[in-house]
């Protein structure tokens, strides 16, 4: 922590509860429920790998092409999250402390990748440069797919930053490279920390934009292993692979966080950021900036137009492009609905009743994301058709609770940042007042946490949006989503026929982009926002604090 | 704690139920068999199967459930749904996942007079499914860079050192598999390996998931020859036009074990309780109207009863000169799997 000169609050005593408060069981049990409907598939990935068997999986491991595609995975992961992290960071930080001309406008132009399905950006880039390709191909489409993982959460997190701690750090002679190394970007570690964790976890599990780059990495590989040898517990076995990444990248940015708090000065007036002028280097930022954008929206939004206007003359069946959307929006609004009911007691759990059980109750949760879409939908297909009687199977339902398990994990991170920062305080004073515990969480806690629960809406129905191997397995007979035709026409390589399905999925996206974006903007402010300074004071808590 | 939060809040309750009710209409409706309808698990083009069902719709009056999605995929769903899986038919591209799900027990005999609709070679040996339609493996290569006369004549010659950097292969597709069961079954399990080796080696940077990108990749000069099945050339000069092929196919020479004729096929799922329609379904396949709509639709691929011609002015099925590998000797493709997997590309 390179933070000093403000220390003057005391450190947030009241944020964490003085004395451990009785565990509320009803929320322990929704817990456990959830966490055991999410440990279905990784249940089903363990015992289809032990039917696979050791002796089997050993030779198919311990070989040449694994080392070659671990490489791949591993590099392309580490690549990724750390142009990732610099870029995020960076464009976070014109936008919100520099005097760049139309930084608002920029702004919102640099979230809207958010709304463009990974897949779509490599089509972009492939359709339009046919010769794309390789790790730095790769390493590209996935860096200009993903930062905003990481620029969200770090404007929101510069925003609301306390601008006085880099004042004092001028006024003490620090030039502004020190200011903005020591002292900003200690301000917003945690926020870097948690986008980089998102984007390590998707570049792991990404297999649509590799399909189409060519780029083989440790998923595209079990989805050959599906393919080839109609093999699941060899894909299975394979799994476990990625699984155990993600279990080193989970526990890593656990240990990187660390015990770090972000202080501020909470009797201090906020104030707004004095803006660093950028001088005569400001138009060399601005077309930095500018160029950036064009190949970050450009680029995939102008090969969906070009193929839109073009057309295609191939044959496949123009399914309704209305029929497919509104059964897209329909899944996916569920998924986010059932995904947020189902992170509530989780992070409740986690954060306003700490302990050993919560702690691994909630990280095991994120393991969920490593489990290929295909293994998830195979192990509801196999409890469902084998041990339910064929209960829900292939029936709207089945599909999404299979997304809301998908991305469970993204709306945890939502809500459980949320949680932690809406002040306890104010709960306290609801029960010293007589209120019933559940009256509290009524009227107190969940209008609190709004945002965050919209915000965990948002991440999980952009996901479920263009999901597709899961969606294939479990979708009602009959019914298309966007994503499937999408695909039905993408790798016939009739791109202007998949174009409008492409073009519909990021206008659908678009509407939850801005909602996610309006909640990462007041992410450390009250819930109520508009609010804000009024409860400044009474904010003891650090902005910005997620206790792990 | 205001008035506006609770209506919010409403709202979003008020959504959630919508939403629900919504999904468990539409599970409602997509349960339950019901006599006079059958389920299709259709791992075949789209476009194609799409025409076949309307014409069976119409003959029959029999509703036939489209489920679409790649034969891997449907075959490892029903693996996974077992005895009581939703499927009554499942017509896919190539013959190994139909093996493979014969070999489990999954399939039921097809009626004999559908088998004989379809010369004996291209169906199941154990008379569990049906050869629909085929393809042949060709070479595709780009027309600017290499000239007619350095083309290979066999399938060998691709792991020479002269076609290094030069060469694209989608080693995981299942139209591949075929040759390196054919390359194995004439030269022996070392051979074979070594001239996987030489492909991989030679391919390099160009190894690709499909044949429709392997095809493409030539096509745009990424790659300068490749292995395909005819067909994906011939929809892609569709899709392109005139002015944009650069490429063109050519057969191996007769006889070469890269010269592989693969059969797409349909069976019928034995927990399946609508056999009846099944059969007649299947039947409607290889019937003459079945054929012809095969050979006029824009998939390009060969219809399999005698007398019907291939669509788009292709040489004639009874014309080629493949290979004699027959659909036993593919099998359930785990020969090819297991060598691919040696030779690290897979």
């Amino acid at each position: 922590m390179t933070v000093t000169a403000e220390r003057l609050a005391p450190e947030a005593p009241a944020r964490r509860p003085a004395r451990r408060s009785r565990r509320p069981w009803p929320i322990l049990v929704l817990s456990v429920a959830v966490v055991a409907v999410l440990a279905l598939p990784i249940a089903f990935l363990l015992l289809e790998a032990v039917q696979f068997g050791w002796r089997a999986l050993v030779p198919l491991l311990f070989r040449g092409l694994t080392a070659e595609l671990l490489f791949n995975t591993v590099g392309l992961t580490l690549v990724v999250t750390l142009f990732a992290a610099v870029l995020g960071t960076l464009s976070a930080w014109i936008t919100e402390r520099t005097d760049l001309p139309a930084r608002r406008v920029l702004a919102v132009l640099i979230v809207l990748p958010v709304a463009i399905p990974d897949f779509a950006v490599a089509f972009g880039w492939k359709s339009l440069f046919p010769s794309i390709g390789g790790f730095g191909g790769a390493a590209l489409v996935m860096t200009l797919a993903v930062y905003p993982l990481v620029y969200l959460p770090v404007a929101a997190s510069l925003r609301h930053a306390d601008p006085s701690q880099s004042e004092v750090a001028r006024s003490l002679g620090a030039g502004r490279v020190a200011t903005f190394f020591r002292v900003t970007l200690g301000q917003v570690r945690l926020a870097v920390l948690g986008g980089a964790l998102l984007v390590a976890l998707v570049v792991l599990a990404e297999y649509g934009a590799f399909e189409i780059l060519g780029y083989r990495t440790f998923t595209t590989e079990i989805f050959t292993e599906f393919t080839v040898g109609f093999n699941t517990p060899a894909s299975c076995g394979l799994s476990l692979v990625l699984v155990g990444l993600s279990l080193i990248v989970v526990l890593g940015e656990g240990a990187a966080r660390g015990r770090g708090r972000v202080s501020r000065g909470g009797a201090l007036t906020p104030h707004a950021a004095h803006l660093v002028p950028l001088g005569r280097a400001k138009w060399w930022v601005l077309g930095g900036v500018v160029a950036f954008l064009g190949a970050a929206v450009g680029v995939p939004l102008g090969a969906i137009l070009y193929w839109l206007v073009r057309g295609g003359s191939s044959t496949l069946p123009p399914a309704s492009l209305l029929s497919a959307a509104l059964h897209t929006a329909l899944y996916s609004a569920g998924a986010g609905l059932l995904a947020t009911a189902m992170a509530l007691p989780v992070a409740l759990l986690s954060v306003r009743h700490p302990g050993r059980l919560p702690a691994i109750l909630e990280r095991s949760t994120y393991l969920v994301l490593a489990v290929p879409g295909l293994v998830i939908a195979l192990g509801f297909t196999y409890v469902s058709e084998r041990d339910a009687n064929g209960f829900l199977y292939q029936s709207a339902f089945l599909l999404i609770l299979a997304y809301a398990v998908m991305f469970f994990p993204l709306a945890l991170v939502a809500v459980r940042t949320s949680l932690a920062q809406s002040p306890l305080a104010l709960e306290e004073v609801a029960r010293s007042l007589g209120r019933p515990r559940r009256e509290v969480l009524l009227r107190v806690t969940l209008p609190l946490v709004g945002p965050g629960l919209a915000a965990a809406f948002c991440l999980v129905f952009l996901e479920a949006v263009t999901e597709l191997t899961a969606t294939l397995v479990l979708i009602p007979t009959g019914s298309q989503t966007l994503a499937t035709q999408f695909w039905a026409f993408q790798t016939n390589t009739a791109y202007g026929q998949a174009a409008p399905y492409a073009a519909l999925m990021v206008a659908i996206a678009a509407l939850p982009s801005v909602v996610l974006a309006r909640w990462f903007d007041r992410l450390p402010g009250q819930a109520g926002a508009g609010r804000r300074p009024s409860t400044e004071g009474a904010r003891l808590g650090p902005p910005g604090t997620v206790p792990t | 704690m205001g008035a506006r939060a609770w209506v919010r809040r409403g709202r979003v309750a008020v959504t959630a139920v919508g939403v629900i009710l919504a999904g468990a209409t539409l599970a409602a409706c997509s349960g339950g068999p019901a006599s006079n309808v059958l389920t299709l698990y259709n791992g075949q083009h789209p476009e194609t199967t799409e025409a076949l069902v309307t014409a069976f719709e119409h003959e029959t009056g029999i509703t036939v459930l489209v489920r679409n999605a790649d034969e891997d995929t449907l075959t490892n769903q029903i693996t996974a749904e077992g005895a009581r899986s939703p499927a009554d038919v499942v017509f896919t591209e190539n013959s190994p996942p139909l093996e493979f799900l014969s070999e489990r027990g999954f399939l039921t005999q097809v009626a004999p007079s559908t088998l004989a609709r379809v010369p004996a070679r291209f169906s199941s040996p154990s008379g569990e499914w049906v050869g629909v339609s085929a393809r042949v493996s060709v070479l595709v290569y780009n027309t600017d860079l290499v000239a007619r006369h350095e083309l290979p004549t066999s399938v060998l010659e691709l792991a020479q050192p002269k076609w290094r950097g030069k060469l694209a292969l989608a080693p995981g597709e299942t139209d591949f598999q075929p040759i390196v069961t054919s390359v194995e079954r004439r030269y022996g399990e070392a051979a074979a390996l070594r001239w996987l080796e030489g492909l991989k080696a030679n391919a390099g940077n160009h190894l690709y998931p499909d044949n429709e990108t392997v095809t493409a990749m030539v096509n745009s000069g990424q790659a300068a020859i490749g292995i395909i099945n005819q067909y994906y050339w011939y929809r892609l000069a569709a899709e392109n036009g005139a002015a944009g092929t650069h490429s063109a196919i050519a057969f191996f020479e007769p006889h070469d074990p890269g010269y592989v004729v693969d059969v797409s096929g349909a069976g019928i799922l034995r927990s399946s309780p609508h056999r009846a329609e099944a059969q007649r379904f299947l039947a409607f396949l290889v019937s003459d109207q079945g054929q012809r709509i095969i050979a006029h639709s824009e998939s390009f691929e060969y219809p399999l009863v005698p007398g019907v011609a291939p669509p788009g002015g292709q040489r004639p099925l009874d014309q080629l000169q493949p290979t004699s590998i027959s659909v036993a000797d593919l099998g359930d493709g785990s020969t090819a799997v297991a060598l691919l997997q040696k030779a690290q590309l897979l």
